[in-house]
């Protein structure tokens, strides 16, 4: 059955998710990967004003391709996560609630998860058309200069997802495998 | 003696990653569709039905099948009776990739300097050519955009000539493991094994274009592809890594001679948008 999830994401919510369960989330989102996230880090450092509220935000880690005329936002699937791994402790520790990525998280950042009771969500990488599909507005809110990079918030409807780190400590990575692997 | 002129090669360049960007080569379909009738996991069919879509969306609204539209690779085998009727055979290329990426709405992925500005090209240049002479007069170009994720995924290790056959599969079988989910499975292993340290990367690279299904035509090597196919969809890590039986498509392995004290190994990983198409000319 899918969870439907509508963001801000509030500890309600949060608390309903455990790993291995297919949501759709609708609200929404904000986009940052590498380069945003470094400056976002810096920011905080500096005891200064991030360009987006992060209390209940949701970060996807996605680079998209440039819209075509008519076009909202061009592919848009998601990156892998642990590139963000230094900063997203820092994140969550700001109110942060969602990351939607894919690929295994670092010790500290599930760790995070659990402290902060945030979640961890990773779509299909790959499938960049599919996922576009479901992102109704797109408009960049910081760092116009980083091109790919820079900070958009998207709208989006019954955006396909599935949790992998829940606020109870499980992982959906390792789980998985462990289901699934033939040993001799 | 046959002429090829730069604008014959910008050209090519420019509709062959047009299409490989958008265009998933119908061997990768067809295992994508191999792959529902032998995946157990329901996350893991739910990965490969996502993609199976994907592929029909991205061609139907001639978008590209992956954000990442990646790093442009080109191989380039020039015969030698063929005369280059321009400049800058390089520039040529680049300006090829140039035109595709932005005529294609491609993601430009390419900064100028690995370590200090990391500054975006904001043209996808330059691109990665592999320039070889060949017997013949024809030029066949192969291009190969690669993304990111799986790359980073990659792996060289010089062995000991001692650790033989089952050093390789330790160490392709270990890249494997290691990389878990990250570079998008199922993926495609391309091992180099011998000659140097580069030109083992190189050929685990070029591997990487063989179709699925097709093995080295050494039976030993080929037998090996074999083996370390169904060791790795033992690993357990399934479609993007969810749990699951289809870890990887294929594994190909492309060899060369090497020095009486070196065994290099190198495991190039390709993630599901194995996208490259290529021209003869």
């Amino acid at each position: 059955m899918i969870k439907k999830i509508n963001t801000p994401l509030s500890d309600e919510i949060i608390s309903q998710l455990k790993c291995g369960d297919l949501v759709e989330i609708t609200g929404v989102i904000f986009t940052a990967r590498d380069a945003a996230h470094k400056r976002l880090v810096e920011l905080i450092k500096d005891g200064k004003e991030l360009p987006f509220d992060i209390r209940g935000a949701v970060i996807y880690y996605v680079g998209p391709t440039p819209a075509k005329p008519g076009q909202v936002i061009g592919s848009a699937g998601p990156t892998t996560s642990y590139r963000m791994d230094p900063y997203a402790p820092v994140l969550l520790e700001k109110g942060l609630k969602g990351m939607i990525g894919k690929g295994k998280r670092s010790k500290e950042v599930r760790d995070a998860i659990v402290k902060y009771k945030g979640i961890y969500f990773a779509s299909t990488g790959g499938a960049a058309a599919l996922l576009a599909k479901h992102i109704k507005s797109s408009e960049i809110v910081a760092y116009e200069d980083l091109g790919p990079e820079a900070i958009r918030k998207l709208y989006v409807e019954n955006f396909p997802a599935i949790v992998v780190n829940d606020i109870y400590g499980n992982d959906l990575y390792e789980e998985g495998v462990k289901r699934y692997k033939i040993n001799e | 003696m046959k002429k090829i002129t730069e604008e014959q090669i910008i050209e090519a360049i420019k509709n062959l990653f047009l299409d490989a960007g958008k265009f998933l080569p119908e061997d990768v379909y067809c295992a994508f569709e191999n792959s529902l009738k032998v995946e157990e996991s329901p996350l893991g069919r739910a990965v490969l039905e996502q993609l199976i879509e994907n592929k029909k969306i991205a061609e139907n609204d001639g978008m590209a099948l992956c954000q990442d539209t990646g790093f442009a690779v080109v191989f380039v085998e020039w015969g030698t009776r063929v005369i280059f009727d321009g400049k800058d055979l390089f520039e040529a290329v680049n300006e090829g990739v140039r035109r595709a990426y932005k005529d294609g709405y491609y993601r430009k992925s390419i900064v100028n300097d690995p370590l200090f500005d990391r500054k975006n090209t904001g043209d996808n240049t330059p691109c990665l050519l592999h320039f070889e002479f060949v017997p013949g007069e024809n030029v066949r170009i192969i291009a190969a955009p690669k993304g990111g994720g799986s790359e980073n995924m990659s792996a060289i290790k010089m062995l000991r000539p001692a650790d033989g056959v089952e050093g390789v599969k330790r160490f392709v079988i270990e890249t494997v493991e290691k990389a878990g989910g990250n570079p998008c499975p199922p993926i495609i292993v391309g091992v180099g094994i011998g000659g140097t340290f580069e030109k083992s990367a190189y050929l685990a690279k070029k591997a990487l274009l063989r179709e699925i299904g097709e093995h080295n035509k050494d039976d030993r090597y080929a037998n090996l592809e074999r083996e370390l196919l169904t060791e790795i969809n033992k690993l357990g890590i399934g479609p993007m890594g969810f749990g699951g039986r289809v870890t990887a498509l294929a594994v190909n392995i492309e060899y060369y001679p090497c020095h009486i004290a070196s065994l290099p190994v190198a495991v190039n990983i390709q993630c599901h948008s194995a996208r490259h198409k290529e021209v003869i000319l």
